[in-house]
């Protein structure tokens, strides 16, 4: 209990992913669910950070920089994405962004 | 002892700031939440001997992705809250459930690799030519991994091109 192993960071990473995977299935709010989304690539993070720190391997930290390195293209897209929806419907609702449903 | 206390604080308010981040009603407060969560992360990455990880998550993702986020958010000015419009066929319950499954899959995965028995170590890395995390993790970067250090720089390119296209108002 009063060890830190791999483990300790392994619940934290998958108890903070269930969160964000809470917040894309329940919220509404496209800007939130990006939000969320960031969450659980962090908690991804955490797990790869914290096991080359376990096997004394730096590799797993290069995946963390390529990581953060895509969550960067993916916020700067989204959020392009949703400035254009937000111009042409006037809202931020997922719900009513159904343009592409017959 | 001091590890232990200092790791259970930090997941605390790690999982107490996202729960925030997803539960506020008012979205700037809720990016603030985000910052403060990137943070966290950022102190764990240094408990962890990942010091250029944690630099980069400040920069980037605090400083960088937040402020993204928090443009969005003032150029998205919205009179009425977006979670009023109700869509009858939405079921959040389900969601709900389906991540608290989510959680219970990942415990119990948990579990049972650390009741199995453990596998032995792998092979240390191959002895690095410098000391120190930044040096090393630049080194691993410029020689075996170069190729994909430079195809991020290319999505990255893409990734602002694109941005730039999206939000760009036509005329």
């Amino acid at each position: 209990m009063m060890e830190i192993t791999p483990a300790h960071y392994t619940i934290l990473s998958a108890a903070l992913f269930s969160v964000g995977l809470i917040g894309v299935l329940v919220r509404r709010n496209i800007i939130i669910i990006f939000m969320a989304i960031e969450l659980m690539l962090n908690a991804v993070n955490i797990n790869l950070v914290a096991y080359a720190n376990e096997v004394e391997n730096l590799v797993g930290q290069v995946f963390v920089v390529f990581v953060i390195a895509v969550a960067a293209a993916e916020a700067a897209v989204g959020l392009g994405i949703i400035l254009a929806l937000f111009r042409n419907k006037e809202t931020v609702n997922i719900d009513e962004m159904n343009v592409m449903r017959s | 002892m001091a590890e232990a206390f200092a790791f259970y604080t930090l997941s605390v308010l790690i999982l107490g700031l996202a729960v925030a981040v997803i539960t506020t009603p008012n979205t700037v407060h809720s990016v603030v939440f985000l910052v403060l969560n990137f943070l966290c992360v950022a102190v764990l990455y240094v408990f962890l001997q990942a010091e250029f990880l944690a630099v980069i998550q400040v920069l980037v993702y605090a400083g960088g992705i937040v402020v993204l986020y928090l443009f969005v958010v003032m150029l998205v000015n919205l009179g009425r809250s977006p979670e009023e419009h109700q869509d009858p066929r939405r079921l959040g319950l389900i969601g709900l459930g389906l991540s608290g499954a989510v959680l219970l899959e990942l415990a119990g995965i948990i579990a049972y690799s650390y009741t199995r028995e453990q596998s032995p170590p792998v092979a240390a890395a191959q002895a690095s030519p410098v000391q120190g995390n930044i040096e090393e993790l630049g080194w691993l970067l410029y020689t075996d991994y170069l190729i994909p250090f430079e195809v991020a720089s290319v999505l990255l390119l893409v990734a602002m091109v694109g941005a730039i296209v999206l939000a760009r108002r036509e005329s």
